[in-house]
């Protein structure tokens, strides 16, 4: 056993992937500077003063750089024996939080310990994606050999959503759904991905362009319509190798759209829904015909695609009139250009697009940022750090750090690929999967092009549960991943 | 567990979402940051507060050094409107001493753009201006309550003195028209208004300086940009010495109560004006701070027209006053020599008849002065007019050319605005009023003794009498005796010489001399300074007769030559001379004699207005 430990530890430095190590280092670092840069206030706290920002993650990066050892001194084994059971401990403290928790900002995802505050919902991550990966690497198991399959991955990935939307952490609850691309690498229908993409588009186009109007109907509207005629007739070309339906269906609806064009010219406007749902109508009609003379299956997904699409965009304005609340109805009209309200709502955007903007090419450079010193934009050290390296290292710097972010997730793509089990694959993925959510939503949000959704930028947002839940998730990757050699099953 | 190399492919169509994502991002960032201004002004407005730091205002002197005009705080509500937060209108109303109305009316014609042309959201503006210390305490105790909502110290004018309003003017904000004049200005800015404020108003003024400020996202001040390198500091206005006695000044204000007129008194050897007195006046402290726009109002609609400087602007008939510029133009032409008589049979009789007193005839120069002979001068100008050898209208050229040389005509250039040009007629004026007919020496004969179509501004009269003291030469009058560490205008130090002999001016000093000892201004005549003088009693159209009078002291080594004129008062002797005297006395002894106390008593008190026969009043 001592001999066997001593080999462990020494092949583990040995195989480890410095490449990742580096990338995580350098991120980390400027994070942390960027905190310092962020809650400078013109009195020159010394960065490692620990009653700063900047002290105190310098302190958590040292306590994860620790953690981040012990889990690499740790025997590979451990994590996929006790995926469960870490998976249950943690959806028990999430639970408990649920009940327990003071109310922060009107969340109760909070544990409180004395000076120290954890968010459990960052350590559910790693436990979920250990869960998983464990399931996917159960004897035999194909994702899509059995729907149950399905519904297991679904449970296991919708128990920390549950319990973390009840928590009123919206943000981190939907983190979860970045998943998505683990099931969709292990053989989930591409199909999908697509639907969800579009779903996303749909949505965002149909609540976006509410006027003018065109045919009677809003152009958002319209232009999901014109989207879902494209997408028809490109399913079709794509399905059936001759194209000849998918050509007849284009004429169709060029030739229909000439006529109500001409028609419009003339003064004689017809309502765009009737238009729209007769065209498609006819088309599903056609095509359906066209399947069962020619017995081709996949045409039905095509059909289905259609009509999921029509309803889903009917479903769109009650969604967002009725379902959603007000404050997040805001939310999603802000990040997309709806609404002005710059004193509002869309103050933390507005700013931040005012900080970032400022910056330049080069940046007003370190520590000089106006916007960020003088706290125009709020939470600028969690959610909105991008601010600060926006102002004040410039296109230049906001580049580099996009360009670290994107090397590292390319990076830990390649890593999940060489692995030879199930086990490390998936658990790879679901780590590039949250970097990918974090990253986009982040980012996105700060830029104003995404609703501002209360997410860290992973590596860089000021908060211990944050840095050592991103640590955690990732040093466990590298264990895997150096482990690979070692195997023997 | 088998490899399934098609879902491996599945990478690519990952690494290239996260890929297309972050280029978007690349794109969005490289839209805000490098092809987009508007971002960065937004920061600059957001983050930089530039406060223009208000020099203070030149003080003013008089000659013997005493503080006439100083500054005292003021402090102007201003606020920012889109960072007005909510507040309680009764708790600022009651902080600000006002109405809920008064408030509203405020508030309205803040955001009312013809009254307000600069007016935005985004930018101070000024809510009520001139808050006295006072109140300024009260509201900024408060200020907290009213997000938004700041002061801003300004200086306004304090006076010493209630006196010498025409001659100080007053300072007022700038309008839409100063500002396209002169691009230092900003809305809101102070400018001098009228008096030395206005004409030595960039002297006065001094430079502002810009303060460059952070503010927070609350609007808190945190320091100096860049610890103030790129601050501007201001620098204070230049501090005046008026060449004017406060304390004569103020003592001719008081003679001139209840009259209608103007005193003007300079020191001939310089040309600095000791006093420059109209009448009705009004106290400079009227137009200062919040009530300065009421007060205003009313006296423009005073209709004894108390804004309109009559020692400058008042064109009058000269009257008698003019004849010593007579007496100099006849000896010069050679029209007369000192010893020339003519007759006087009470008046001048020439197919037309000029009236005049009772006094010995035939007559020569000084005797003519002495008794104010209009005779004397109306014979004297017929016979330069009708010179032989030379065409009338030649004649009349040259006239006019000694009277301007004197000063008479053209403004005088005084430091002052608004200065009235007065009116002396030439050739081609009189061709044209008589329309072809033939004008003559009796059709204008009554210039000859300051009469008829001659209009002089008591300015251009004190400083003829000025030119007599001087016996020749008089220097441009003025106000402002030095400008700290600066040289007042170089053509104050230039004097003029009117092409006319000393001798001539020593001759007309001594019949003016001999007025005041057996003539028309006996009552000039002190005991122990030698006065020279010269009164006059102009015919108007509104009333009775003004009365003027110009005199210097002493006769040889005169220190102040004064003329005062009083509209619709009688008798040159009647006004003129007793205050003529009594400024003279002042002057130069600092008090006025027990012996003419009386005198002195009857001036302060009399009241010509009422008995002027102008029915207006």
């Amino acid at each position: 056993m001592e001999s066997r430990n001593t080999d462990t530890s020494t092949s583990v430095f040995k195989s480890l992937d410095w490449i990742t190590v580096l990338l995580y280092l350098i991120l980390v670092t400027v994070g942390a500077i960027s905190i310092y840069a962020a809650s400078y206030d013109f009195d020159n706290a010394s960065l490692f003063d620990l009653n700063e920002f900047s002290g105190k993650q310098i302190l958590w990066i040292g306590l994860s750089l620790l953690v981040g050892l012990v889990i690499l001194l740790m025997d590979y084994r451990i994590f996929k024996i006790y995926a469960y059971p870490i998976y249950g401990i943690v959806l028990i403290v999430l639970i408990v939080t649920i009940f327990i928790a003071p109310n922060t900002k009107g969340s109760h995802s909070w544990l409180v310990f004395g000076p120290v505050s954890l968010q459990p919902a960052e350590f559910g991550k790693f436990a979920t994606a250990l869960c998983l990966a464990k399931l996917f690497d159960s004897y035999n198991f194909v994702l899509n050999q059995k729907i149950s399959n399905y519904f297991r991955a679904l449970i296991i990935i919708f128990l920390p959503i549950i319990l973390i939307l009840l928590q009123r952490e919206t943000g981190s609850a939907l983190v979860y759904v970045s998943f998505i691309f683990v099931l969709y690498r292990e053989g989930m229908s591409g199909l999908v991905l697509f639907s969800v993409l579009c779903a996303i588009t749909f949505f965002v186009v149909a609540v976006k362009f509410a006027d003018p109007l065109i045919l009677g109907i809003p152009m958002g509207e319209f232009t999901v319509f014109l989207l879902i005629m494209l997408i028809f007739v490109c399913m079709l070309l794509f399905y059936c190798k001759d194209g000849i339906v998918g050509r007849n269906v284009l004429i169709g609806f060029a030739g229909s759209g000439v006529i109500v064009s001409v028609l419009a010219f003339f003064g004689v406007v017809l309502n765009g829904t009737i238009y729209f749902l007769s065209a498609l109508g006819i088309g599903m009609v056609y095509t359906s015909i066209m399947m069962f003379r020619h017995r081709i299956g996949k045409y039905l997904i095509t059909i289905g695609f259609v009509a999921t699409s029509v309803m889903f965009l009917f479903s769109v304005n009650y969604v967002f009139g009725n379902v959603l609340e007000p404050h997040q109805q805001q939310r999603i009209k802000v990040a997309l250009g709806i609404e002005e309200n710059i004193m509002g709502a869309g103050y933390n955007v507005n700013q931040s697009k005012i900080a970032i903007g400022s910056g330049g090419i080069a940046g007003k450079g370190f520590l000089n940022g106006t916007q960020t010193k003088l706290k125009y934009v709020p939470e600028q050290h969690t959610d909105f750090i991008f601010c600060t390296i926006g102002e004040e290292e410039g296109f230049i710097g906001s580049v580099a750090v996009l360009i670290l972010f994107l090397g590292l997730i390319l990076r830990l793509i390649h890593i999940a690929e060489r692995q030879r089990t199930a086990f490390e694959r998936v658990y790879a993925y679901c780590v590039v999967s949250i970097l990918i959510f974090h990253l986009g939503i982040n980012v996105g949000m700060v830029i104003g092009l995404c609703p501002v959704i209360g997410i860290p930028l992973p590596f860089f947002s000021y908060g211990g549960s944050s840095l050592w839940g991103f640590t955690i998730l990732l040093f466990i990757l590298l264990r895997l991943d150096a482990a690979r050699k070692e195997r023997t099953d | 567990m088998r490899k399934d190399y098609s879902l491996e492919k599945r990478k690519y169509v990952i690494g290239g979402f996260i890929a297309v994502i972050v280029l978007i991002y690349i794109i969005r960032l490289f839209n805000l940051q490098v092809t987009n201004d508007k971002y960065k002004e937004s920061a600059d407005s957001n983050a930089f507060l530039k406060r223009v730091i208000y020099p203070s205002r030149g003080l003013i002197y008089d000659r013997n050094g005493k503080l006439v005009v100083f500054n005292k705080p003021a402090y102007d509500v201003m606020l920012i409107p889109k960072d007005v937060g909510e507040f309680d209108t009764l708790a600022l109303c009651s902080a600000l001493n006002l109405t809920k109305e008064q408030l509203a009316d405020k508030w309205a014609d803040m955001k009312n753009p013809r009254k307000n042309p600069g007016y935005s959201a985004y930018t101070p503006q000024k809510l009520i201006s001139q808050l006295s210390i006072e109140d300024y305490g009260k509201f900024q105790e408060k200020l907290n309550l009213f997000p938004g909502f700041f002061v801003q110290k300004r200086t306004v004018r304090n006076y010493a003195y209630p006196a010498a309003a025409n001659i100080l003017g007053n300072i007022r904000e700038v309008s839409v028209k100063d500002i396209d004049r002169d691009r230092y200005y900003r809305r809101g800015d102070y400018t001098g208004d009228l008096g030395i404020e206005k004409s030595y108003e960039v002297a006065l003024r001094g430079q502002k300086g810009i303060e460059i400020l952070m503010k927070d996202a609350y609007g808190r001040i945190k320091g100096k940009y860049e610890d103030g390198i790129y601050d501007i500091s201001p620098e204070s206005g230049k501090n005046l010495t008026l060449s004017i006695d406060i304390e004569l000044q103020e003592y001719g204000e008081k003679l001139m109560q209840g009259k209608i007129g103007a005193i003007v008194a300079i020191e001939p050897k310089t040309g600095e004006i000791l006093a420059l007195v109209t009448s009705p006046n009004y106290d400079p402290s009227l137009l200062v701070g919040k009530d300065r726009g009421k007060n205003y109002a009313a006296l423009v609609q005073d209709p004894l027209k108390p804004l309109y400087d009559r020692a400058l602007q008042g064109a009058y008939p000269p009257g008698s006053t003019f004849k010593p510029t007579q007496g100099l133009i006849l000896l010069q032409e050679g029209i007369v020599n000192l010893n020339t008589m003519y007759p006087c049979h009470h008046g001048y009789v020439n197919g037309l008849r000029v009236g005049c007193h009772g006094h010995a005839s035939p007559i020569s120069l000084k005797p003519a002065l002495q008794t104010s002979c209009n005779a004397y001068f109306c014979w004297g100008l017929k016979n330069m007019i009708d010179k032989s050898g030379t065409k009338a209208a030649n004649q009349l050229t040259k006239w006019k050319d000694y009277m301007v040389e004197m000063g008479y005509g053209y403004r005088l250039g005084v430091d002052l605005p608004s200065e009235s040009r007065g009116f002396i007629p030439n050739a081609d004026y009189y061709s044209n009023s008589f329309r072809g007919s033939n004008w003559s020496a009796n059709t204008i004969i009554s210039i000859s003794i300051g009469q008829g179509e001659v209009l002089a501004t008591p300015l251009q009269i004190a400083n003829l009498c000025a030119t007599v003291a001087n016996r020749g030469f008089f220097y441009t009058p003025h106000v402002v005796k030095e400008i700290a560490d600066s040289v007042i205008d170089p053509k104050y130090k230039e004097a003029h010489r009117p092409k006319i002999k000393k001798e001539y001016y020593e001759a007309v000093a001594e019949g003016m001399r001999m007025a005041v000892t057996g003539g028309t201004c006996r009552l000039a005549n002190l005991p122990d300074i030698e006065v020279c003088g010269k009164t006059g009693t102009a015919q108007n159209p509104h009333g009775r007769d003004h009365s003027a009078f110009i005199g210097f002291a002493p006769y040889q080594d005169p220190k102040i030559a004064v003329c005062v004129y009083v509209e619709n008062a009688g008798f040159g002797a009647a006004y003129g001379v007793p205050i003529g005297s009594l400024m003279i006395e002042k002057y130069l002894k600092g008090e006025i004699s027990e012996a003419r106390k009386g005198i002195e008593q009857r001036m302060l008190t009399s009241n010509t207005i009422e008995t002027s026969g102008v029915k207006k009043h």
